[in-house]
């Protein structure tokens, strides 16, 4: 497929402005009012809507390889697209797990053949994500690779995250943390609290997070080794990051869409769509994320897109597996539920999480002579979210039945049109 | 004993078609009647339907004692066994079957016999109690229409009625009304 | 129509639960006739459903039901058997095929009654999940003290022991408190819910203290995985410090009702002689067992709400 010239024409640029996007061969020619559009271009129509870069998604399991009943790479890429991504961290808990350079490559082939959106495999940290002997970080960093976690589970070994951190200090590259100590969180299948004493169901405590968020931010605090903090869920969590930053540490954190829009109360009915790791919080938590939101301490949103089968999500809610759907939803609920200012937005949705993968050369801004990745989101269309028309495989999202504000209109990937009036492309 | 049911004043609009006095006079007639039939009243169980035969059965007992016939009394609930269970709201009672019936003579009292659902229920409720040597009906209005083959043994008045009409029977008096 | 469940005790409120254990004592007479059967479930069937081993509960369901003549099936999941991750879903759908009206549902993990209640047309009775919820043994305990007491308004009632893993006790503190009973949990802080905060009783750690005062004395079973935990650090340390021993047994009023939701575990979390104490109630309990489960049985398929 030929970029060849493309005009998303009528729009407005996060900061208000109007204008008209041209691009050429891939790259952003032109961004002003009424920009001079070559005769060949085919045209985008951006009317009333705002036109900004291409989102990135810094936490997604695209279940490939492994699990393709519940999600390939190519059908994430789908829900991606349309979600308004054109970048997407594909997270390493597949079968087998990304732990070398053999499979750091198959997903890359797997995202390269879907052409949907940019996939950046994360590396694990240890092999299998056991959490015993380091993976070879080196080899995948050779390959481009640089957010390395064991996401699905913290790196329980203090030494071992130790040596991890000193080890990856060399290499440049970002250790991202699930922030989870399984011995306090062993069993639990939702937020210890009041809802959890009253629903009769196993709790893990908010400092099973917070605890491995304070080791990891003593050892970045020694090392040096930047350090990314996955899905912050709790208000200690935040408080902790906020003042490691004001420290000057090189810690970073993301907060995913469930955690600034659900809290524990959901689960009353034991419907297992809501159960999540970590799983969804208090009220005061869901406000102290949202906080940390706008006040910069969280650097991005990131979905923590988990598709699960009906099958397995219909077990008990002890058995059922963790995790809920993201990727088609997180835009909107963004726009529905925080009050961010647009270029905020793009902040955490875009230019944040493009540094923190190290993407940023490709990905994260809108500007003239950069590679054109861009999202067009009409911010008045309101719409329904229903579980039967995702493009993801799985039906597993929180959010069926809820009406949201915000939905993408167009994606451009590297030139190319992804998301046409709300249409996949491929 | 539980305590006397109230009975249901008469329906507005209604005509009185026996009154106090002449249910006292059907009540001891019927009580001579269960002595006459059964040879005096040596064996003889009174059972109240629930709720509506309950008063009926306590004034025959009270009659029969008047005559030095001293007759145990009871009442049973039938909810359990009609056949219309499960259509409607129901609100079942304690039976109270004060001895057993084994080869007694039962004697179910009614207020009011009409397609005759309630006696085949109390009919098969009985049998979880025992099995009795007779089982006689004593009514205090049999209204016509049985849908069944059953027949009463001791009426107070035979009383042709429509369909439609309502028939209540108390210690008060018979009252018909639509 | 749609079916109607009977999930736990909040949902009742405090007129269901009068109306629950009125009907309870209609059954508790029709368990006294000669023949104890009634033919109000004729035609229907109820299906037990347990996937967590409980002879007791699943015979006193099972009896409640042909007490009632209602079809029978009995379905049995062992815990140990490979079914652990199959699709519950999968498997309530087989058995409605088969044209059922009620499903009582045992099993470990809370809340699988709510998911079943959203998967069948059937009504579901909810016959242990979990560390949540035990509504019959809640109704029975109920009308047990109802029937020794003549009622639970003021009354204090201590429940001693495991309340975190206990669906008992979770069940027992909604029904006692929502017919006016004044609930002490006693228990060591590790045996207690994570938050109390909107649970309306109080918390004691001196049981000889709290003995002095209560009417009736609830104890929880206590199981040895506990201390395998690490949540006390022996069972003789908790009998010692939490236990109806037989000498605390005979500090108490005689009038005090002591109750048990059994198994028991002598010697543990109850003296040895103290089931032989006259006001120990803990047979009565499971002897009305099966009238509940018969009142439950019988509002939920032919109380005849239009």
């Amino acid at each position: 497929m030929s970029a060849g010239a493309l005009a998303i024409r009528g729009g407005s640029l996060a900061d208000g402005t109007r204008a008209d996007v041209v691009i050429i061969d891939g790259v952003v020619a032109a961004i002003a009012e009424n920009a001079e559009i070559p005769l060949d271009a085919a045209v985008l129509d951006a009317s009333g809507c705002i036109v900004g870069p291409g989102l990135v998604d810094l936490h997604a399991h695209l279940r490939e390889p492994g699990n393709e009943a519940a999600e390939t790479v190519e059908t994430g890429s789908r829900a991606a697209a349309l979600g308004g991504y054109t970048a997407v961290v594909a997270m390493p808990n597949t079968t087998p797990t990304i732990d070398s350079a053999s499979v750091v490559n198959l997903v890359r082939q797997l995202g390269e053949r879907a052409g949907l959106v940019d996939v950046y495999p994360a590396g694990a940290i240890t092999i299998g994500r056991e959490g015993r002997q380091m993976a070879p970080l080196a080899e995948m960093a050779a390959l481009g690779v640089r957010l390395f976690t064991d996401d699905g589970s913290g790196v329980q070994d203090n030494r071992l995250m130790r040596r991890a951190l000193e080890y990856a200090s060399a290499l440049g590259v970002t250790l991202a943390q699930h922030c989870e100590d399984s011995s306090l969180s062993e069993g639990g299948v939702m937020h210890e609290g009041a809802w959890s004493s009253k629903l009769g169901l196993p709790g893990q405590p908010a400092e099973a997070e917070e605890l491995m968020v304070a080791r990891d931010i003593a050892l970045c605090r020694r090392i040096g080794s930047p350090v990314h903090f996955l899905h912050v869920s709790t208000a200690g969590s935040v408080e902790l990051v906020r003042r490691a930053k004001a420290d000057g540490l090189p810690v970073t954190a993301e907060a995913a869409p469930h955690h600034f829009t659900l809290t524990d109360a959901c689960l009353a009915n034991y419907d297992t769509v809501f159960k999540v790791h970590p799983p969804l919080r208090t009220e005061a938590d869901r406000t102290a994320v949202q906080q940390g939101l706008l006040d910069s301490t969280i650097d991005a949103i990131a979905t923590d897109h988990a598709p699960h089968t009906p099958e397995t999500k219909e077990r008990s809610m002890l058995d059922a597996p963790p995790g809920m759907l993201g990727l088609e939803t997180a835009l909107a609920l963004a726009l529905t539920e925080l009050s961010l200012p647009m270029p905020r937005l793009f902040a955490v949705m875009s230019s944040g999480p493009a540094r923190i993968a190290q993407i940023a050369e490709r990905h994260g801004e809108l500007g003239i002579g950069r590679a054109a990745n861009v999202c067009v989101i009409d911010p008045s269309e309101r719409w329904e979210v229903d579980s039967r028309k995702l493009a993801s495989k799985a039906r597993n999202t929180p959010y069926a039945g809820r009406v949201l504000q915000g939905r993408v209109r167009h994606t451009v990937r590297n030139g190319v049109a992804t998301v046409k009036n709300g249409q996949a492309q491929r | 004993m539980s305590p006397h049911p109230s009975p249901s004043p008469p329906a507005r609009g209604g005509v009185f078609v026996l009154d106090a006095a002449a249910i006292g006079r059907a009540v001891r007639r019927m009580a001579h009647e269960i002595v006459e039939r059964n040879h005096g009243s040596e064996g003889v169980v009174i059972l109240g339907l629930v709720n509506g035969g309950v008063w009926l059965a306590e004034a025959i007992g009270a009659a029969l004692r008047d005559l030095g016939e001293d007759v145990p009394v009871g009442k049973i609930d039938v909810t359990f066994h009609r056949d219309d269970i499960g259509l409607r709201a129901v609100r079942p009672a304690r039976s109270e079957v004060p001895v057993e019936i084994d080869d007694k003579t039962v004697v179910l009292v009614d207020d009011v016999l009409f397609t005759g659902r309630t006696v085949r229920a109390a009919l098969d409720a009985l049998r979880e109690f025992g099995r009795p040597q007779a089982v006689q009906l004593a009514v205090m209005v049999d209204r016509g229409h049985r849908e069944l083959p059953i027949r009463p043994d001791f009426v107070g008045k035979n009383l042709p009625t429509a369909r439609d009409e309502d028939v209540t029977a108390t210690i008060d008096g018979v009252v018909i009304s639509k | 129509m749609t079916a109607r469940h009977l999930l736990d005790i909040e949902s009742l409120g405090r007129d269901g639960l009068d109306h629950l254990l009125t009907l309870t004592d209609r059954f508790v007479e029709v368990s006294q006739r000669r023949v104890p059967k009634v033919p109000v479930l004729q035609g229907k069937t109820v299906v037990s459903l347990f996937y967590e081993d409980s002879t007791r509960t699943r015979l006193s369901f099972e009896t409640a039901a042909r007490r009632l003549s209602a079809d029978v099936m009995t379905f049995s999941v062992s815990t140990s058997s490979a079914n652990k991750g199959e699709s519950i879903r999968d498997t309530v759908e087989t058995i409605e095929a088969m044209g059922i009206d009620a499903i009582v549902v045992r099993h470990k993990a809370a809340g699988v009654p709510w998911q079943i209640a959203g998967w069948t047309g059937a009504s579901v009775v909810n016959g242990g999940d979990g560390w949540h919820q035990h509504p019959t043994q809640a109704l029975l305990d109920c009308y047990t003290i109802r029937q020794r007491l003549g009622g639970l308004e003021g009354r204090a009632i201590a429940i001693v022991g495991d309340a975190k893993h206990s669906r008992v006790a979770r069940s027992n503190v909604d029904a006692f408190t929502a017919l006016g009973a004044d609930v002490t949990l006693v228990a060591p802080p590790t045996l207690l819910p994570a938050s109390l905060d909107a649970w309306p009783v109080k918390v004691e750690h001196d049981l000889d203290a709290v003995l002095q005062r209560v009417d009736v004395v609830y104890l929880l079973r206590m199981q040895l995985e506990r201390q395998e935990a690490g949540l006390v650090p022996s069972l003789r340390e908790y009998s010692t410090f939490y236990g109806l021993t037989d000498e605390r047994a005979r500090t108490l009023r005689d009038d005090v009702l002591v109750m048990h939701p059994g198994p028991m575990n002598r010697g543990v979390e109850i003296g040895a002689t103290v089931p032989d104490r006259p006001n120990t109630v803990i047979t009565q309990q499971v002897a009305n067992g099966v009238a509940v489960r018969m009142a439950v049985l019988f509002d939920l398929l032919a109380g005849g709400v239009l």
